[in-house]
């Protein structure tokens, strides 16, 4: 176990090392792609190989390191729920690091600082790996803040546009809005404990008001990092402006990180569960997930498109953690484990095909210089190898069987479907109506991503530009290749990653899921046998040998040759790129039947020609009913305090006293 | 678990699935010809659509130059991913592996999988009628598919299993017993599947009239062995939401064990329930209009509710009785 921490300290110290060595990029612009971004993909494979031997092994180990303030010392930790985001964190950067050197090429040229895009992304890096290996609750909170400080250079790097900037304020306040409620959080958890180390927290007892307050800090901090409906809506203004290989960082990874504070305070510090709670996370992440995919269907920028379906899978994962909340208040622990390594497997799934769709993003916007999807079309025969890895990602995001999405979200249709076992007739009635969610979300992501991929990569050329796309160089296309693989892989083996994540639950709720791998490799039974059973390799298999029969049955005596010829125009003139369905046109028929729910702001304007022009757009309900409010609360509050800036020194001399005496007066 | 998985089994479930995909083109041609009789015409052989298919089987493929290889794929994906979900229906005997390997929300994901590649098959050519197509079946299937998962959790609750084995017995053992949560499921299931299979008044399968058609849109640029997999894969899905309704509702007859009698009977009992659902079928899609396309979400909403309240009858009503 030592040896995993070792590998820990060995992926922090190079992330640190590489960005180091991106410091003198300005000088030798190649240093970043020839030294920086291989240090980054070691660091990556070590983190990655720290994460899985504390899977493997179990067990837990600690150790302090001589800095910080002389009385406060930083512990850091590795236990199985601090590898096993390791292990998330490691693969996506290992193909992040892969896929980077060819995609900042053509940034050495530029005017933006190569210093601090290495540099950032390093120290970027390192704050979540910091965050997840840390034991005090001082050391987790300067990891985080570094975590977002470096993210926050990372969206605004290029600031020459001013929505970038704009974009990347906003994500600065709300992640220390969300950092202020983290750290109210462990300010409660520490008066309980008597100090900062998480295994003191872990032995107090919190009466439940407290518990609850120290729940609810840690769901505002952490969802509003994660972006949970309605804190989200920095979140696609932030992550699509990074460089892709950032936003694949950010959004496959960063939010993860999120996740596993929420996971260490909530189900291992406080280690409560109460219905409130857990009815709490199961509503947020719901409307999370359905918001998160409708706002998603709207968009026709790419990145932002993916952006708002972090949102919708970050709500699923909290259906599962709010299902594993519920389970375990009322006592069944088995259905606990079982809703939190749903929410686990997920978490490992999204890290890898947000990751890959991020990257794939990426690979169009260097090839074809283009994010909105209404200019794409015939990719797939420009860049076939992108248009494959893509297809993974969107099948895997989509939750068709027999990608990794799918089977985390089997797992907590499974949870779901155990809520007969709950005592409160109004829990059994609530949880009906999340997994109703559930399935609408994935419906929906299904019909998103036959838009997406549609549109981007089938069909033809909407724009000259996208016409002239080349395919990617090979270290591109071997990053997405990685994680595509991983995807179909932990499609294919769900028992063998459902037997590792095991250790986690064995870790912080003191028992496993032995009965989900108990019959062999080729089932996976996450209550019993007779329950419910997925054979994935077998269901891969019966694929296989039923097209094979098929495609032989089929082709044999058919007149084999195939002609090619031009499409059907019903007798008119030919069709034309400008012709084909857009992402708005495909979208339309959703936009109309939830129209409620969005913010539309379409209509004809008659231009000074005499032309017509139609615009429309879709925007975000979470502006105007959340966050134009609490902006218009703080002016008008701001307005009252201004009144006592009298500019007299003496009058602040009396305030501070009175602020002073009534300090003295409570401390008393 | 191995034990399911013995040569026998495994025999019986290829029978099985064979039966699947000859059956699927009697149950087409037996609903064209009530629906002739009913609208006093003499109507095509009950055979025909075998000949339709040989026909095409038989003729040369024609591809347009704008499409691209997942266009030549898609037919063979979306046929497996159909068949091999319908595999996992017990048709005549309950007593075959296939439904352990894949459960109910294994078969949605599937026919998920089948319609997600039909869908980008529809906009692979950039004509406007497959996006046209694609979008609006993506529209149904969004509505349809957690109606149809919420009608399947009732079951799945009630039976206390996913697995549509233990469902199928479940509903034996249960008996002749009235619930309100089943009643509702039946309610949903049937309005999902006349959506899902594009039947009138959804969609219209015998329609070429470009402004209102769904399935059609999508594989108007198929041609010869494309378009008869195309064809074929419509015509199993239709077999499979009819054996799900008759076997899981109505699972009398069905054969419990290896014996030649009882798996006899066992597939006369499900090609006679077929027989009567392809007859009510046919009748409805007489007397039936078809909607507009923005009145196809009320419809669908209405199977969700009905699915949300079988669902939520059966938690609050039943669990705890």
């Amino acid at each position: 176990m030592t040896s995993a921490l070792w590998l820990a300290a060995l992926a922090v110290a190079l992330a640190f090392s590489s960005g180091a060595v991106s410091l003198f990029a300005g000088r030798a612009p190649r240093l970043l792609r020839f030294q920086a971004m291989p240090l980054v993909a070691l660091s990556g494979a070590a983190a990655a190989a720290a994460g899985l031997a504390a899977l493997w092994q179990g067990g837990t180990v600690s150790t302090e390191l001589p800095l910080g303030l002389p009385w406060l010392p930083w512990r850091l930790r590795l236990d199985a729920l601090a590898g096993f985001f390791l292990l998330v964190i490691g693969l996506v950067t290992a193909a992040v690091g892969v896929y980077g050197p060819a995609y900042i090429r053509h940034l050495e040229h530029g005017r933006d600082s190569l210093p601090a895009l290495g540099g950032f992304t390093a120290l970027f890096l390192a704050g979540m790996m910091l965050v997840v290996l840390a034991d005090d609750a001082f050391g987790f909170m300067v990891a985080w803040e570094l975590m977002s400080l470096a993210s926050y250079f990372l969206v605004v790097f290029q600031h020459d546009q001013a929505a970038n900037r704009r974009a990347a304020l906003l994500y600065l306040i709300m992640a220390h809005v969300g950092g202020l409620a983290i750290l109210l959080g462990f300010g409660v958890l520490a008066a309980f404990a008597g100090g900062f180390e998480f295994d003191s927290m872990r032995a107090a007892q919190l009466p439940f008001a407290w518990a609850s307050v120290v729940f609810c800090m840690a769901f505002i901090g952490f969802g509003m990092k994660a972006g949970l409906v309605p804190l989200h809506a920095w979140l696609p203004e932030a992550h699509p402006v990074a460089p892709s290989h950032i936003s694949a960082l950010m959004s496959g990874v960063m939010l993860k990180v999120a996740v596993y504070g929420f996971i260490r305070v909530v189900f291992d510090l406080t280690g409560q569960a109460h219905w409130q709670w857990g009815v709490a996370v199961l509503a947020i992440g719901s409307v999370s997930a359905l918001m998160g995919v409708l706002y998603a269907l709207m968009q026709h920028d790419l990145k932002r498109l993916l952006a708002y379906h972090s949102v919708e899978n970050i709500g699923i994962i909290f259906i599962g953690l709010g299902l594993s909340l519920l389970f375990l208040s009322e006592g069944h622990t088995l259905l606990g484990v079982l809703g939190l390594v749903a929410a686990l497997y997920h978490t490992l799934n999204h890290a890898l095909f947000k990751g890959l769709l991020f990257l794939g993003a990426g690979a169009i916007l260097h090839s074809a210089h283009e994010r909105d999807l209404e200019h794409m079309g015939g990719l797939l025969r420009r860049m076939p190898w992108t248009g494959l890895f893509f297809l993974v990602g969107c099948l895997s995001i989509s939750a068709l069987p027999p990608f990794n999405g799918f089977v985390s979200e089997w797992l907590t249709f499974q949870a779901a479907l155990q809520a007969w076992q709950l005592d409160s007739g109004v829990l059994r009635s609530l949880v009906p109506v999340a997994a109703a969610t559930l399935a609408l979300t994935g419906a929906l992501a299904a019909a998103c991503f036959v838009k997406v991929y549609g549109v981007a990569f089938l069909g033809r050329a909407r724009s000259r530009h996208v016409r002239r796309a080349r395919p990617v160089p090979l270290g591109m296309r071997a990053g997405q290749g990685m994680l595509a693989a991983l995807c179909v892989a932990f499609g294919i083996l769900p028992m063998s990653v459902v037997a590792t994540l095991d250790a986690v639950p064995v870790q912080i709720l003191g028992a496993g899921l032995p009965q989900a791998t108990a019959h062999g490799w080729l089932w996976l039974t996450p209550v019993a046998p007779e329950t419910a059973s997925y054979s994935a390799p077998l269901v891969v298999v019966l694929l296989a040998a039923m097209a094979g029969l098929t495609a032989w049955v089929w082709r044999r005596g058919a007149v084999r040759r195939v002609r090619r010829g031009d499409p059907w125009d019903c007798g008119f003139t030919p069709p034309t790129p400008r012709m084909q369905y857009t992402a708005s046109a495909f979208a339309q028929p959703i936009r109309r039947v939830y129209g409620l729910l969005f913010h539309i702001d379409e209509g004809v304007e008659t231009q000074p020609d005499g032309s017509a022009r139609f615009h429309s757009s879709a925007g975000d309900r979470a502006w105007g009913l959340f966050y134009l409010p609490v902006v218009a609360a703080v002016e008008s509050s701001a307005r009252r305090i201004v009144r006592l800036q009298s500019g007299s020194v003496r009058i602040y001399l009396g305030w501070t006293l009175a602020t002073l005496l009534v300090l003295l007066w409570i401390i008393s | 678990m191995d034990h399911l998985l013995t040569p026998t089994a495994w025999a019986w479930a290829a029978v099985q699935a064979l039966l699947y995909a000859l059956l699927a083109p009697l149950l087409a041609g037996w609903i064209r010809k009530c629906k002739a009789r009913l609208q006093n015409r003499r109507g095509a052989p009950v055979l025909q659509p075998y000949r339709d298919l040989y026909k095409l089987m038989g003729k040369e493929v024609r591809v347009a130059h704008t499409a691209s290889p997942l266009f030549r794929a898609a037919p063979y994906i979306v046929f497996t991913a159909t068949w091999l979900a319908a595999a996992t229906v017990p048709l005549a005997a309950n007593i075959l592996p296939t439904a352990a390997i894949a459960d109910i929300i294994v078969l949605v994901g599937l026919l998920a999988l089948a319609r997600f590649f039909l869908a980008l098959a529809g906009m692979d050519v950039g004509t406007p009628f497959g996006g046209m197509g694609a979008s609006r079946e993506m529209l149904v299937a969004a509505l349809a598919e957690p109606a149809m998962l919420m009608a399947v959790f009732t079951l799945a609750m009630t039976a206390h299993s996913t697995n549509l084995a233990s469902v199928i017995d479940a509903q034996l053992g249960a008996g002749l017993v009235l619930r309100p949560s089943l009643l509702f499921a039946l309610a949903a299931l049937v309005l999902v599947a006349i959506a899902e299979t594009g039947r009138i008044p959804v969609d219209n399968p015998s329609t070429h009239l470009e402004l209102t058609m769904i399935h059609e849109a999508m594989i108007l640029e198929y041609s010869g062995r494309h378009l008869a997999l195309m064809e074929w894969a419509a015509q199993i899905k239709l077999v499979l939401y009819g054996v799900l309704i008759a076997n899981i509702f109505v699972p009398w007859g069905i054969a419990l064990s290896h014996q030649p009698a009882s798996l006899a009977a066992g597939l006369g009992a499900i090609v006679l329930k077929l027989a009567i659902l392809g007859a009510v079928l046919a009748a409805a899609e007489t007397v039936l209009a078809k909607m507009r396309l923005f009145r196809v979400p009320a419809f669908l909403n209405l199977a969700l509710l009905l699915g949300l309240l079988g669902l939520l009858g059966h938690v609050i009503l039943e669990v705890g009785a």
